[in-house]
């Protein structure tokens, strides 16, 4: 298959992002820097041509769905979004370096993916077959690649910060890191890209799950933890306006936030049952 | 002293219940207290063997705990509780602030303000009465009608844009109430049931998950039932079902109801009918077939005769052979298979073949004269369906809708205000002020000046 080939295109390009993006780091070039960037976006309009394509092949084999139906299908998807997100926040801010904490999430992925995962486009059960598992789906993992974006300055920010604290020196790679307050900042827009998604993530589920089955709500896993995700992020939001809990807390709750995400997202399939079980391996 | 510190004590409750240290501290509880219900198996999805895997104390405890179904429990509700307590406060204690601020705006700035918020000269060529006038026209253009104020000797012009979007974040807590209210009605008001209706039966009432049965107030019958699977790649057809669909026909008394004849009901589209909602959710076997009916053609003459076999009873054939069924078989790939025994007149030594459904042109290269298809059999299906009524399922939609516009306002949206102070002599100086982004305000704020200063006023 065609489209199968562009993933693997697609893996080569983010790898060679992230490569880009810690010489950058190492080195601050700003040509490598920009590469960095370049690669990300070029691997970016392959992976959604390739996403396109793997769409039009399934119906091409008579199953015609979108390509966001089993574990495979959403790795990429997760990648494909946090680029996106990541791509968006670039685009506004230009603070390039962040690319080397972000685009390893997008690497991991892909790779995982194409190595280590079945490929296979498969039928899909009568309970997915409907237009909500696009809109579900894609402001879920919208809202996951804003958290991944998030994590990463947060990273970011606790090695800055510890950097910042020891008065360490102005010339190594740390220091060229963005000022710690910059990062806090980012952190946040990131959240505040991330946590609407996730709402309306979480609504678009409960507006599908009562159209298939009658109920809104029934506390199975993948929804009781993406509430807990839920959770998690309002307290980051409502902890910006308390006192003590700025700076590294805020950081450690969006890195504690993100790593929620990822159980929400894979852990309940690897390690839960549930309604959601045919995202397992 | 007494009724102080009754006073103090009410107000201690009070500062508690505002408290954002509270609101922390409920998110993170009610976030770890989620997790328990996601390991620990919930009601009514228990499967028996569990049991065995745990022991009778531990049991005990959890089930006084209500760790079996914990989202009701009575200290998870009581979590919730505090949770809504807490908003509520909140939003009382902020509230009239928020609406003095938009209702009463800053309309000049004092000479403390003037000098800590960094302001930017303005260049003009007009003076007094004339200036004020051209920069009110400015504003208006440019930004927002501006509030014209005379301090002693200077004009304070104000201006801002969204002060509302100030309530976005409360119209997000509203919004959380308003689902609570929803899913409150739905337990109260409402049910969620189970019926399975065999094809060609009719039911008028439901049974509950906790046993009881409730009368529906019509009548619901199953004409049809059907399931079709996914082909295998290597053709035939595979066990997972492609789409399963219900024909249903809604009656009152008897009476059809129109619009409610041979209804298909398929997942992922429901019927409702006075709201009660129905869901193809599950189906089964209701009988074991006993009679099998296959299509017997001559080749001598191209005619046609339905026959039905039932086990152990021949039927005999216009040649006078006798014909029965001796096995039945399904597997995926091969589809349904009846194994035929043919036996003519006077003979004890009966020819078999098979028979494939989903081949009916196969029999045609035994080269007999009769050529057997199977048609079908007397199999009849039951239709599993959820049925539900929730009054309150607009009112939780409602509060998501709330929840997303005040994310949106709260989030993205920002009030803006801009001061400009016109003194008899001297330089006017422009303000500028932002709820939010404030990167993003800099820039149109400088934006602003720039143009302000290009236009001669």
């Amino acid at each position: 298959m065609m489209s199968a080939k562009l993933f693997n295109i697609t893996t080569i390009f983010y790898m060679a992002s992230t490569l880009a993006f810690l010489g950058y780091l190492a080195g601050r070039n700003k040509n490598i820097g920009l590469a960095g960037i370049v690669l990300a976006w070029g691997g970016f309009a392959i992976q959604s041509a390739a996403l396109l394509l793997r769409w039009k092949e399934s119906y091409d084999i008579g199953m015609g769905h979108a390509p966001l139906s089993n574990l495979y299908e959403s790795v990429v998807f997760f990648a494909w979004s946090t680029v996106l997100i990541y791509g968006i926040i670039d685009a506004k801010y230009k603070y390039r370096i962040v690319g080397a904490f972000v685009m390893p999430f997008a690497l991991l992925a892909m790779a995982w993916g194409q190595l280590y995962l079945p490929t296979d486009i498969n039928p899909l059960m009568p309970a997915l077959q409907s237009n909500w598992l696009l809109y579900h789906v894609l402001t879920c993992f919208l809202g996951y690649a804003g958290f991944a974006v998030a994590c990463g300055v947060s990273i970011m920010y606790l090695i800055r910060a510890r950097h910042d604290e020891k008065g360490g020196s102005k010339s190594g790679i740390i220091s060229h890191f963005p000022p710690a307050k910059i990062l806090d900042e980012l952190n946040y827009k990131a959240i505040m890209i991330g946590f609407p998604l996730l709402t309306l993530g979480i609504i678009t589920g409960a507006a599908w799950a009562n159209y298939a089955w009658g109920t809104y709500w029934s506390w199975d896993p993948k929804e009781t933890w993406s509430l807990i995700v839920w959770f998690i992020y309002a307290a980051f939001l409502h902890a910006r306006f308390t006192k003590g809990w700025v700076g590294k807390r805020a950081a450690w709750l969006s890195i504690i936030g993100f790593a929620a995400t990822i159980f929400c997202y894979l852990g309940v399939n690897l390690f839960l049952s549930g309604l959601h079980s045919y995202g397992g391996l | 002293m007494n009724t102080s510190n009754q006073r103090s004590f009410v107000q201690r409750l009070w500062d508690f219940f505002c408290s954002l240290k509270l609101t922390l501290f409920l998110l993170f509880t009610l976030a770890i207290a989620s997790i328990i219900g996601t390991i620990i198996p919930q009601y009514p999805n228990i499967d028996e063997r569990y049991w065995t895997t745990i022991s009778s104390g531990k049991r005990a405890l959890y089930e006084s705990l209500g760790f079996f179904d914990m989202y009701h429990s009575w200290w998870f509700l009581a979590f919730l509780t505090l949770f809504s307590i807490n908003l509520i406060t909140c939003s009382i204690q902020r509230l009239p602030h928020v609406f003095k601020f938009i209702s009463e705006p800053l309309l000049t700035l004092s000479e403390s303000q003037q000098k800590s918020w960094s302001g930017d000269d303005i260049n003009l060529t007009s003076t007094g009465e004339e200036s004020k006038n051209r920069l009110a026209a400015f504003l208006t253009a440019e930004f927002a009608t501006p509030v014209i104020t005379k301090v002693e000797d200077q004009y304070h012009l104000f201006a801002q844009k969204n002060p509302w979007c100030r309530l976005g974040v409360y119209v997000v807590h509203f919004s959380i109430l308003v689902i609570f209210a929803g899913a409150m009605i739905g337990n109260i008001f409402g049910y969620k049931g189970f019926v399975g209706i065999v094809e060609g039966d009719t039911v008028d009432h439901v049974e509950l998950r906790n046993g009881k049965t409730i009368p529906l107030g019509f009548e619901v019958k199953c004409d049809q039932f059907s399931v079709t699977f996914y082909e295998m790649p290597g053709g035939g057809q595979s066990t997972m079902p492609k789409e399963f669909k219900s024909i249903l026909t809604v009656t009152e008394n008897g009476q059809e109801i129109p619009d409610y004849k041979h209804v298909r009901l398929i997942v992922n589209d429901p019927m409702t009918y006075k709201g009660i909602t129905f869901y193809q959710s599950s189906y089964g076997q209701a009988n074991n077939p006993d009679a099998f009916y296959f299509n017997v053609k001559d080749r001598n003459d191209d005619s046609s005769q339905q026959i039905v076999l039932r086990p152990g009873i021949p039927v005999e054939l216009a040649d006078g052979r006798k014909i029965s069924i001796v096995d039945l078989s399904e597997n995926p790939g091969e589809g349904l298979t009846a194994v035929l025994a043919s036996e003519a007149k006077g003979s004890h030594q009966p020819n078999y073949f098979k028979v494939f459904k989903d081949h009916p042109s196969l029999d045609e290269l035994r080269g007999d004269r009769f050529i057997f298809s199977l048609t079908g059999t007397n199999l009849k299906y039951y239709t599993g369906l959820q049925v539900n009524k929730d009054p309150g399922v607009w009112v939780v939609w409602i509060g998501c809708t709330l929840m997303c516009l005040g994310l949106c306002v709260a989030f993205f949206m920002s009030h803006k205000r801009i001061w400009i102070v016109l003194p008899d002599k001297g330089k006017a100086r422009i303000y500028g002020n932002a709820s939010k982004n404030q990167p993003s305000f800099k820039n149109e704020f400088e934006a602003l000046t720039e143009k302000l200063n290009s236009q001669n006023i």
